[in-house]
């Protein structure tokens, strides 16, 4: 549920590639419990701000804090109490389920009995008890998407990454997807999620739009249609960023 | 222009088309709309003879595409899912490779890709690799069009790609169906059905439906009701439990109610939801989109098999 406290503070974080300014000048906060919606047109340093949240690059400058820890000098710290999860890169393919969960549980350092437990309370709730010695490749993709985000929270993380988590996806598994989003969110997960689906955007308790490395909009959904004068979030992402 | 009759196609186990059949038009937009791992990849693979069918039998333009698979290749442009075009060499370089390949210039076929070439022409000299999703998008429909093809075919050209960008390149679509090229493309965003002249919506290797997109919305043969609330989630959640419901769905900041034909008025639904404790609702009948009719057409396949 959502809070205002914040779980993710960034304050004038830049980061160059040469003389390329990815990031520019960007200060947001986000709050336990929200699904906070990261969007804009491709190019506009959307990946490059995520790599830094997660800890994976070093930004050039700026006041960031994920989970309470500084992302200059405590990445590891970061990356156990976030979990990941995207389009392009989730599960193991040549792993079986139950391989993929031991290994995510071995690499968040998750106690033996702690991971059965919540393996088994997992795999009910998703349906796929009986697969779990099936290999991840020979799953359907709305499954294995499903299955990547429910392990990216296997140890508990207080904020979740996703990135285009559901493109591809057949539209009734892409709101099954939203549901998981809303179970995890219920337990006090922090949800930051891009997407191109702009009826997803809908979703998000707050939404933030960036073009040119720059945030150019943050509000809820309701007030950016209001403000741009706009029927959906689709026309205002269109107003922003065209 | 494009003939398809009973394609089938498995992988072990795997039906990637389950004996398929569709015909397409000289100079239609058509659209093949569904999820990964539909089999639209397939089809487009067997049209382009890169993938041999197990059964079934394909013509492009009259040439069939196992026999013929030299002279369809010679008349058909092809954007792959996956970028395809060399990194290492340069946008240019790239452009003329395939002209060169196909026997001709860029001078020669020029005016077919001047609108679409001229918005990458100033990194001209950029290697591929290092072009932006956008770009590359726009220097692999270039280089599927230099030689000029009858048909095109493009391989989820907007997957991945924001919303901006694939505005700008179904313009560009459109206008070279302006230009009398056929092209079969795929997508699995609903939104862009709309766009196109005519659709198949497919999934799990079966064409569930054909029809221009009008037609396709208005077949939906049950009632759709559009259900505004502060509760999203929760309303849904409850919805579910509403006698004789088939489906509920979120469309954005509404959701869609999907009941059976004459089954229900809408002060019934305003009433059981109030009676249940929702307040500031409003329940009114809304006509279907394209992803109302291939959630409906999902759900029923679902039932049969």
């Amino acid at each position: 549920m959502k809070t205002n406290e914040p779980v993710i503070t960034v304050k004038n974080m830049v980061k160059k590639f040469g003389n390329f300014i990815a990031n520019d000048n960007l200060s947001f906060e986000v709050y336990k419990g929200e699904i906070f919606g990261f969007l804009g047109a491709n190019g506009a340093g959307k990946t490059t701000a995520i790599r830094i949240l997660c800890g994976l690059s070093t930004p050039t400058s700026g006041k960031m804090t994920v989970a309470g820890y500084d992302v200059f000098k405590q990445t590891e710290k970061i990356k156990q109490n976030i979990g990941y999860m995207s389009q392009k890169f989730s599960l193991y393919e040549d792993l079986t389920v139950y391989e993929n969960i031991r290994f995510y549980g071995g690499v968040y350092g998750m106690k033996i009995a702690e991971r059965k437990a919540r393996t088994t309370e997992m795999l009910d709730r998703l349906g796929l008890t009986a697969y779990e010695n099936r290999k991840i490749g020979d799953l359907p993709l709305g499954w294995k998407q499903k299955l990547a985000f429910s392990i990216a929270i296997l140890h508990n993380p207080k904020i979740v990454f996703l990135d285009e988590p559901t493109g591809g996806v057949d539209p009734i598994t892409r709101r099954q997807f939203w549901n998981l989003i809303y179970e995890a969110v219920e337990k006090g997960i922090t949800v930051f999620v891009t997407t191109h689906y702009m009826d997803e955007a809908e979703y998000c308790d707050r939404v933030s739009i960036m073009a040119d490395g720059k945030i150019v909009a943050l509000d809820t959904p309701e007030r950016l249609k209001e403000q741009y004068n706009a029927a959906n979030m689709d026309e205002v992402f269109l107003k922003i960023a065209r | 222009m494009i003939e398809v009759i009973d394609i089938h196609k498995q992988y072990g186990d795997v039906v990637a088309l389950n004996k398929v059949s569709l015909s397409v038009k000289k100079g239609e937009l058509f659209g093949l709309i569904g999820p990964d791992g539909a089999g639209k990849t397939s089809l487009m693979r067997i049209l382009m003879s890169l993938l041999l069918p197990d059964s079934g039998s394909a013509t492009m333009n009259g040439l069939d595409v196992v026999k013929d698979y030299k002279k369809v290749r010679l008349t058909t442009g092809y954007m792959p899912g996956r970028f395809s075009l060399y990194p290492d060499l340069t946008v240019e370089e790239n452009l003329k490779f395939f002209a060169t390949v196909f026997g001709t210039t860029i001078q020669e076929n020029y005016y077919l890709i001047k609108d679409i070439y001229q918005q990458i022409e100033p990194f001209k000299t950029r290697r591929a690799g290092k072009l932006s999703g956008g770009m590359k998008q726009k220097l692999a429909l270039s280089c599927a069009l230099i030689h000029k093809p009858e048909i095109l075919i493009l391989d989820e050209p907007t997957t991945g790609v924001d919303a901006v960008s694939r505005k700008e390149f179904w313009e560009m679509l459109k206008r070279l169906k302006d230009m009398g090229i056929t092209i079969l493309v795929s997508t699995p965003y609903m939104d862009e059905a709309s766009l196109c002249d005519r659709i198949a919506l497919v999934q799990q290797g079966n064409l569930m439906s054909v029809a221009t997109p009008l037609a396709m919305e208005n077949s939906f043969a049950e009632d759709l009701w559009q259900i505004r609330t502060r509760k999203i989630y929760n309303t849904s959640k409850l919805l579910e439990k509403l006698p004789k419901i088939i489906s509920v769905n979120s469309f954005g900041q509404v959701l869609h109610l999907v009941t059976p034909k004459g089954f229900y008025q809408s002060d019934k639904i305003h009433e059981f939801l109030s009676q249940n404790g929702e307040i500031e609702i409003s329940v009114e009948p809304a006509k279907a989109t394209i992803e109302d009719v291939f959630i409906l057409l999902m759900n029923d396949h679902k039932a049969k098999s």
